[in-house]
């Protein structure tokens, strides 16, 4: 009957349809979202380790830099910045310490994960070393000095005076157990 | 087969089996029509126990926790078990009528796509009686209070969702097929009903974002269940990308709700005015436009995630661009209205309350669109008074002259006018009661979703809950309405039920036979 091909046509097509808006929003609006995040830098997200080049340090500029420590949900460890403020002149690498104790009586495994303020900031804030590009095994009671080397590109607007780099602490135990994480940030 | 509604004599199967297997558009759109009306009980029963708890500061008879199950399955539930079912209900019974049809495209489909939703919303109502209780992190479910922080039912939410998308998927493809393939010899696509149009282009948004839910509900269950992180910032997902997937979705959802709301009110104020529709080709592009638009604003639920400006000020000029349409169509049913020699039944009266009603919800949307104010409004109660307005004295009051304006023809009795009318007035009444002091109490900084609130809150809060249990009781006297004229109103055989109404469904023998339209009309 030819009503019945007609509607079986249209069926499939817009079934067809809804199967590929489902796909859209599982495949493609993440990876999208993370690509315009990074293209734009709005996500206030950070790369990965950067490859240091030889740059003249401009001591014109003084950038005070910012640092903000904050555990997620209740992981009890102590994380904190060993400096809270220092200034530095674009092109010039730095090293900076962070500070955790893992408080429990068991071992964990936490992960940290960055975000610079401004915004429009975080395309310039370049980390050479970070304790942030791995997780953070600590044993029960053990405390650690985490590593952190970075340069302020040169490039970084003029209206940009002060940058705020925040690190939030997960707890990731269940996790690292199950599957091995690999984080590029 | 002879007139009036079926019987055991026209050879259907007996009691249970015959709703069961039914492939006929009317009994499948009056089974939609009871759940939906069910469900609208049942969540709104929700909302008497949220007002009763917020009728005076402090807590007094639930517990925070069991308040958050309330508000989260309110919305839930009046969202897709209540509005959305009504409005398939009365596509179901009222397109294949409008536009000359034996019956819907898909008839076996059909029966499908409604019988899973009941064991979706039993499935979803079911957690409130589990362990750890039901969702409560809200109907818009953001994560991470629906992943790291949900209780364990979360699992069971996630499962109903997905066969509620499914069903509304299933319903709208039916209705896309029988549109765009069963009309009557001569019903061209601009000649048909504004109702039959704004449910085509509903169907399509439906057809595009319900699979979006999907994915959202399904990205959840990964993260929950199966170690990936999209939304989980310790992994590298981001729980911002939640909302923004949430309200592409979200953002058309509400369209989906009030487009067809438009189109029944399209039908009912040009029969009471007794004038053909102002500007029928306008109301067409209007509604195309609002679709349209419906997907390209849906960050303005989210000015305070912390966007660039460029954004907020792209997503506030979209926002603003959709009062446009919006105002085409309000225009064209005042106009219609002008000059009209107006009576005012209850659909009627329900009808021009939308009218009024949803443009004031309207404007409260364009205060809200500004994103720098929004910062203010976000997340109060004026949101909550805002949509509101659009989706009870929008949706609802147009689902409920849609039954009252039908009612005749679906059951060949005619409802009392007296009892319509005093319905319509507590309902209007109680209404505004409810939701305009949640204005001024948002205004006033009252946050949404808290069991307790501030002392300098607690006036328009216990207005507000003498509002709700009115409206409330608009309602059991909106069932008394209805049961009363099927058992026992007064019978009536005229074709045509309202003077001048016109279109294919009035030419149809009251009450609609079991089957139409067997030979298609021929329009001109």
């Amino acid at each position: 009957m030819a009503a019945r091909t007609i509607h079986r046509k249209l069926l499939l097509q817009l079934s067809a349809g809804a199967v590929v808006m489902f796909a859209f929003a599982i495949f493609v609006l993440p990876p999208l979202y993370d690509l315009f995040c990074e293209v734009t830098g709005i996500g206030g997200k950070t790369g990965g380790a950067y490859e240091a080049v030889a740059i003249e340090v401009d001591t014109s500029r003084e950038i005070e830099v910012q640092f903000v420590a904050t555990n997620n949900a209740t992981i009890p460890w102590d994380f904190y910045p060993t400096e809270e403020r220092i200034v530095v002149h674009p092109g010039e690498s730095r090293a900076v310490t962070f500070f955790a104790r893992n408080r429990t009586g068991r071992d964990m495994v936490a992960q940290a994960i960055p975000n610079v303020l401004p915004n429009n900031a975080a395309d310039y804030f370049h980390k050479t070393e970070c304790f942030c590009f791995n997780s953070q095994p600590l044993a029960a009671g053990e405390q650690a000095e985490l590593d952190l080397v970075f340069i302020i590109d040169p490039d970084l607007p003029v209206s940009v005076n002060t940058v705020t780099l925040s690190y939030t602490l997960f707890d990731i135990t269940d996790r690292s157990e199950a599957l091995q994480v690999s984080l590029v940030q | 087969m002879a007139h009036g509604p079926a019987t055991l004599a026209d050879g259907l199967p007996k009691y249970l089996a015959r709703w069961l297997f039914t492939t006929n558009h009317k009994d499948i759109g009056t089974l939609y029509l009871w759940f939906s009306f069910a469900m609208f009980l049942m969540g709104g029963s929700f909302a008497m126990i949220i007002r009763a708890e917020l009728f005076q500061p402090g807590m007094q008879l639930i517990k925070p926790e069991f308040f958050n199950q309330m508000t989260t399955m309110h919305g839930l539930v009046m969202v897709f078990g209540a509005i959305m079912p009504a409005f398939v209900g009365l596509a179901n019974w009222m397109i294949p009528m409008m536009i000359g049809a034996p019956d819907m495209a898909l008839p076996r489909m059909n029966n499908l796509s409604f019988w899973i939703l009941p064991f979706a919303f039993a499935i979803l109502t079911a957690t409130l009686f589990m362990e750890g209780g039901g969702p409560n992190f809200g109907w818009t479910f953001y994560a991470p209070l629906s992943t790291t922080y949900a209780p364990d039912t979360v699992n069971y939410f996630i499962f109903g969702v997905h066969i509620m998308g499914a069903s509304s998927i299933m319903g709208s493809i039916n209705i896309i097929a029988t549109v765009m393939n069963m009309r009557a010899p001569g019903m061209t696509y601009m000649k048909m009903p504004l109702f039959v149009w704004t449910w085509l282009i509903t169907a399509f948004l439906l057809v595009a974002v319900m699979p979006v839910l999907a994915g959202a509900v399904t990205m959840m269950l990964m993260d929950i269940n199966f170690g990936t992180s999209f939304f989980d910032a310790a992994g590298g997902g981001d729980p911002v990308l939640f909302q923004h997937i949430f309200w592409f979705f979200g953002h058309p959802e509400v369209y989906i709700i009030i487009l067809p709301a438009f189109g029944v009110v399209s039908q009912i104020i040009p029969t009471f005015s007794r004038k053909p529709l102002f500007g029928y080709s306008s109301m067409v592009y209007a509604t195309a436009a609002i679709a349209f638009l419906s997907f390209i604003v849906w960050a303005h639920h989210m000015f305070t995630v912390g966007m660039p400006i460029a954004g907020e000020l792209y997503f506030m000029y979209a926002t603003m661009l959709i009062a446009v349409p919006t105002g085409v169509k309000v225009f064209n049913w005042i106009t219609t209205m002008y000059r009209g020699s107006l009576t005012f039944e209850t659909p009627m009266l329900f009808s021009i309350a939308f009218v009024i009603l949803f443009t004031f919800g309207g404007f409260t949307g364009m205060m809200l669109s500004i994103a720098a104010a929004d910062i203010q409004y976000h997340d109060t109660y004026f949101v909550v008074a805002h949509f509101h307005y659009v989706m009870v004295a929008g949706a609802v009051f147009s689902g409920t002259a849609a039954v009252y304006y039908w009612l005749p023809k679906w059951c060949g009795k005619m409802y009392d006018e007296t009892m319509g009318k005093l319905q319509f007035w507590i309902a209007f009444i109680g209404f505004n009661i409810t939701f305009m002091p949640q204005h001024f109490l948002g205004l006033a900084g009252m946050p949404r979703r808290y069991a307790d609130y501030g002392l300098q809150f607690a006036d328009w809060n216990m207005v507000s809950s003498i509002g709700a249990f009115m409206y409330g009781g608009a309602q059991l006297l909106f069932l008394y309405n209805v049961v009363r004229t099927i058992g026992w109103g007064k019978p009536t055989d005229d074709p045509q039920v309202w003077e001048d109404a016109v279109g294919l469904e009035w030419t149809v023998p009251t009450p609609a036979p079991y089957h139409t339209f067997e030979k298609p009309p021929v329009v001109n």
